[in-house]
């Protein structure tokens, strides 16, 4: 189990060091998730709807679309390195390598939502105050949700053709209920109730959570083993 | 108790769509063999390699290492294996010491950093230690290759045409150090094109044609006999 | 001599098929000559007896078929599984598209727009798109056994999903007819009308039987050709 755990911190870190050290990647999540925030800006009347009942909106669906962009990074460089064999040569299991792969993605999604929220607080105004403790805990959990489900089909669409066009085609149907639950939890908090009124929310995020998690990690090797 | 051997292959069957690349291939290997594997293109070779590693699971037949059969439920069974092919196997972002630090942290290798570094320095590689691979030749990227294979000292050494596309000098310097390799404990597998690049060291020799073996036995003495015996089955 | 399999496969889809066609023209014809009308809907209404058999099948036949092809393939590696899994996931993205084309033709006349993001609705425009994404994927991958895992992996998940869209999208209180046959009680529905609506059933499980069929037939026409071709 000891061993398990290292060897998942081993991976993570090995894909973290080769990403940061990429620079662009980080970069490009970012920049697009301002430019999205930018669009909504534009696109909206703001005397016709009030921003604080769009700003969940706004918030998730911009944290999608820079999750998707950020998330078909994650098997990219092993394609682009012929580095996956390496892998899947040493005595580690597929699960481990699942989890790696996963832990990575998902503190590079989180690196970007934590980048996305300060500037969404500041294009739009709004405060978060007490929201902030379940907003992040929404963040976390939907976020864990959909990396771990596009985690296995990055290692699929990798090998095919079009790649970025396939994992966005693929994945978005499995980002919607989480995406759906986050901001139906996150409407409530921006409105100022406490948290004790979205819990059943928060609890749906995690029931998709385990389900998915699970799956992907029992999934993983009849993706990658040929 | 007899030991298990080395390697021990059955039925190896494999096919990609229509192409059946492996029509029921078995192979044994003791500790000490060489086999060289040869066939013309589109025979399986590099197929077989791969199942042999781990890295394809046949649709029928087994595989076994050192009595445990590589499937996906057992990975130690992986870890007699070591595979040179043509992919590096190392990530460009990374220097070379951090690449074989990191391989060798998947072997569980005590001390990583430290095998590392005696690994590049026994291919003459310690000055570019700090360089990413993008930065080397292409014979001291194989020689890299090389010394992330042996990382984790492998009791089956395979090797997919490691002779293509070196010169004169590198390939004299592959020869020889295929020849330290060669020890009583190790074997190994060689595809390759030309017989005659590693004839030396072979003890056994292989031809696949159309997925099977064609000739699989003790290395003959003279390499041009061989040379037409090879020719003749490779065309039927 | 031996006859061809997949000749034989296509032909008994084909009489499947045409059958159930000719079922489906019996169900309009009694819909609307030996049905009464509806009270509050009117004609429109009569598109239920094509709308809600096909939704029935492409969600509960046709989908948990494919899930549970693609669980049993990667258990035990037979490419029939496959092309099942396959065939059964193309005939549920055609049955999703009548329903989503029906359901207009329905709601238009009653509730006065096209398009409303009512559960049923939308759970079926997931299961579209969740289809189409299944077939993009096997489009794209060349390998047989490949595009067989990748398949069966995108399956498995799909089939997960089911369950956290529909509890995510039946919050929305939606313009949808509530049920009438699949209630605790009794079925609320007259008898003639009932009547219709079971053949419609009985006729939609038999076109899916008959499509999948011939789809079959077709897919292992071509692989057979394939590999005959390699040989």
């Amino acid at each position: 189990m000891g061993r398990a755990i290292r060897l998942v911190l081993v991976l993570a870190a090995k894909d973290l060091r080769v990403e940061f050290r990429t620079r662009t990647s980080l970069l490009s999540a970012a920049v697009f998730a301002a430019l999205v925030l930018i669009v909504f800006n534009f696109a909206r009347d703001p005397t016709a709807v009030a921003t604080i009942d769009l700003a969940p909106s706004v918030l998730w669906v911009t944290v999608a679309f820079a999750s998707v962009v950020a998330m078909n990074r994650a098997f990219t460089t092993e394609r682009e390195n012929a580095a996956f064999d390496g892998l899947l040569l040493a005595p580690v299991s597929r699960e481990v390598l699942y989890l790696g792969k996963y832990l990575a993605s998902l503190v590079f999604v989180l690196l970007v939502e934590a980048i996305t929220l300060p500037l969404f607080v500041l294009f739009f105004n709004v405060s978060l105050g007490h929201a902030l403790p379940g907003l992040v805990a929404t963040m976390l959990l939907a976020t864990a949700g959909f990396v771990a489900v596009g985690t296995v089909f990055s290692a699929m669409v990798v090998k095919t053709r079009f790649a970025e066009l396939m994992l966005p085609v693929l994945l978005l149907p499995f980002m919607v209920p989480p995406l759906i639950y986050a901001v139906r939890t996150s409407a409530p908090l921006f409105q100022g109730r406490p948290l004790s009124e979205v819990l059943a929310g928060l609890r749906f995020l995690a029931l998709y959570d385990v389900a998915f998690i699970t799956l992907s990690v029992l999934l993983f090797s009849a993706v990658v083993d040929e | 108790m007899a030991e298990p051997p080395l390697l021990e292959a059955r039925g190896l069957t494999r096919s990609y769509g229509a192409v059946r690349a492996l029509r029921g291939v078995d192979l044994t290997l003791a500790p000490g063999d060489v086999l060289l594997v040869l066939g013309p293109n589109g025979a399986g070779k590099s197929t077989l390699l791969r199942t042999l590693a781990g890295l394809l699971r046949p649709q029928a037949g087994t595989v076994a290492v050192l009595g445990r059969m590589l499937s996906g439920d057992d990975p130690d069974a992986r870890r007699p294996i070591g595979l040179l092919s043509h992919q590096s196997l190392l990530y460009d972002e990374l220097s070379l010491l951090e690449n074989l630090t990191f391989a060798a942290r998947l072997y569980d290798v005590p001390e990583p950093a430290e095998r590392a570094r005696e690994a590049l320095a026994a291919q003459g590689l310690s000055e570019r230690a700090g360089d990413r691979p993008r930065q080397l030749s292409r014979g001291m990227l194989q020689r890299a290759a090389i010394a992330r294979a042996l990382l984790h000292r492998p009791a089956l050494l395979l090797l997919d045409e490691p002779f293509t596309g070196l010169d004169a000098v590198a390939g004299d310097r592959l020869r020889a150090l295929l020849a330290k390799l060669h020890e009583p404990s190790r074997a190994m597998v060689v595809v390759t094109h030309h017989a005659g690049e590693a004839w030396d060291i072979a003890t056994r020799v292989g031809v696949l044609v159309g997925g099977r073996w064609a000739l699989e036995a003790p290395r003959p003495e003279d390499v041009r006999a061989f040379h037409l015996t090879y020719q003749e089955l490779a065309r039927g | 001599m031996t006859a061809d399999p997949a000749q034989a496969v296509i032909r008994r889809g084909i009489v499947l098929t045409v059958l159930a066609l000719i079922g489906v023209a019996v169900v309009m014809v009694m819909a609307l000559k030996f049905t009464p009308v509806e009270a509050n809907q009117g004609l429109a209404q009569k598109i239920f007896y094509i709308h809600v058999p096909t939704a029935t099948v492409a969600l509960w036949i046709a989908v948990p078929a494919t899930g549970l092809a693609s669980m049993l393939y990667l258990w035990l590696h037979d490419p029939r599984l496959d092309r099942f899994a396959a065939a059964s996931a193309e005939v549920a993205a055609v049955f999703c598209l009548v329903v989503l084309t029906t359901g207009p033709i329905w709601g238009k006349p009653i509730w006065g727009t096209w398009w409303t993001w009512d559960g049923r609705l939308t759970l079926t425009l997931f299961l579209f798109f969740l289809l189409l994404g299944y077939h993009t994927l096997r489009g794209s991958v060349r390998d047989p056994l490949e595009r067989g895992r990748f398949s069966a992996v995108l399956g498995i998940m799909g089939m997960a999903l089911v369950p956290f869209i529909h509890l995510s999208v039946y919050l929305w209180r939606g313009l949808h007819p509530k049920p009438v046959v699949l209630k605790p009680s009794a079925p609320s529905l007259p008898w003639e009308m009932l009547r219709t609506l079971l053949t419609g059933f009985g006729v939609f499980i038999l076109l899916y039987v008959g499509f999948v069929t011939l789809r079959y037939g077709l897919q292992l026409a071509q692989d057979r050709k394939e590999e005959a071709d390699a040989a």
